[in-house]
């Protein structure tokens, strides 16, 4: 028994799976920021599975070269404001957030 | 019949996936981005096992290097103790996860439907070449974007971290913090 395609597939899925539920579920800013780099990890996984058992060459690899820096900044970018939050509103709670409510 | 790779493969994936999950549900936060650190490098671990060592290698550089140590001095930063119970009730809760199962059920159901489950005689192994082929040449406008895009983030963010202290030095310049619209100007 060989490692199948489908096998790296159904770990991105669960990983998948496991990103959206902290998505959905949780209130502290800091677990969304887990889960959104969760799911862009879960995506990776998709692109360099296919790059492997499917003949595209290395385009799969560079795409996720792309997707990494640009989580990286984004992560950056989420965390400073994260930071801005806390010492605004001593709290991370997303929920308690709503100064841009319309 | 187990071989070395499907026993390396099945751990990898018990890392990647309950790091994932102690990321989201471990108590102290701390640990919390302890095991997110594990869960990414459970995923550079199959990037490896999939012939992609330079991913391999850069997922390494950027998540566990950087990100990783960065969720940790933000954690520490805005560290409080009533993070105890930081989701929703456990009816929204307990609905988010049987909507999450039935998702990942019917993607795994998609997949075997698609006949994915035979693809297992790979392709030859993609090569450093080809990546620094693409990356210089049809990409070379992406890498030039992604460096502006970066360079724009950093800024966006020092903007948003930078502290304006009124002229008259007293205690009120924490608060005035958030005040500042400037925070997106940094492209």
């Amino acid at each position: 028994m060989t490692v199948a395609l489908s096998d790296y597939l159904v770990v991105s899925a669960l990983l998948f799976g496991v990103g959206v539920y902290g998505l959905v579920t949780k209130r502290n800013a800091m677990r969304l920021v887990f889960s959104v780099e969760i799911l862009v990890n879960a995506a990776n996984i998709n692109f360099v599975a296919f790059n492997r058992f499917l003949w595209i060459p290395s385009l799969g690899q560079t795409a996720v070269l792309f997707s990494i820096a640009l989580a990286a900044a984004e992560a950056a970018v989420i965390l400073a404001i994260v930071v801005v939050a806390y010492r605004v509103h001593d709290d991370v709670d997303v929920s308690e957030l709503k100064n841009l409510k319309g | 019949m187990v071989d070395a790779t499907d026993a390396a493969f099945i751990a990898l994936t018990a890392v990647t996936i309950g790091g994932a999950i102690s990321a989201l549900e471990a108590k102290e936060i701390i640990y919390g981005a302890v095991g997110l650190a594990a869960s990414f490098f459970g995923v550079a671990s199959l990037f490896f096992l999939l012939d992609s060592p330079f991913v391999a290698v850069f997922q390494i550089t950027v998540y566990v290097g950087a990100v990783a140590v960065l969720v940790l001095f933000t954690v520490m930063l805005v560290r409080e103790g009533r993070w105890f119970g930081d989701s929703m009730g456990p009816v929204a809760s307990f609905a988010a996860l049987l909507t999450v199962v039935a998702l990942v059920f019917s993607l795994v159901l998609s997949f075997f439907a698609a006949g994915l489950s035979n693809t297992s005689e790979q392709a030859p192994a993609p090569s450093f070449l080809g990546i620094g082929q693409l990356l210089t040449g049809h990409y070379a406008p992406v890498l030039e974007v992604l460096a502006l895009v970066l360079a724009a983030s950093v800024l966006g963010a020092l903007t948003l971290a930078k502290v304006e202290r009124p002229s008259t030095s007293d205690s009120t310049a924490k608060g005035d913090a958030g005040d500042q619209k400037g925070g997106r100007g940094g492209a």
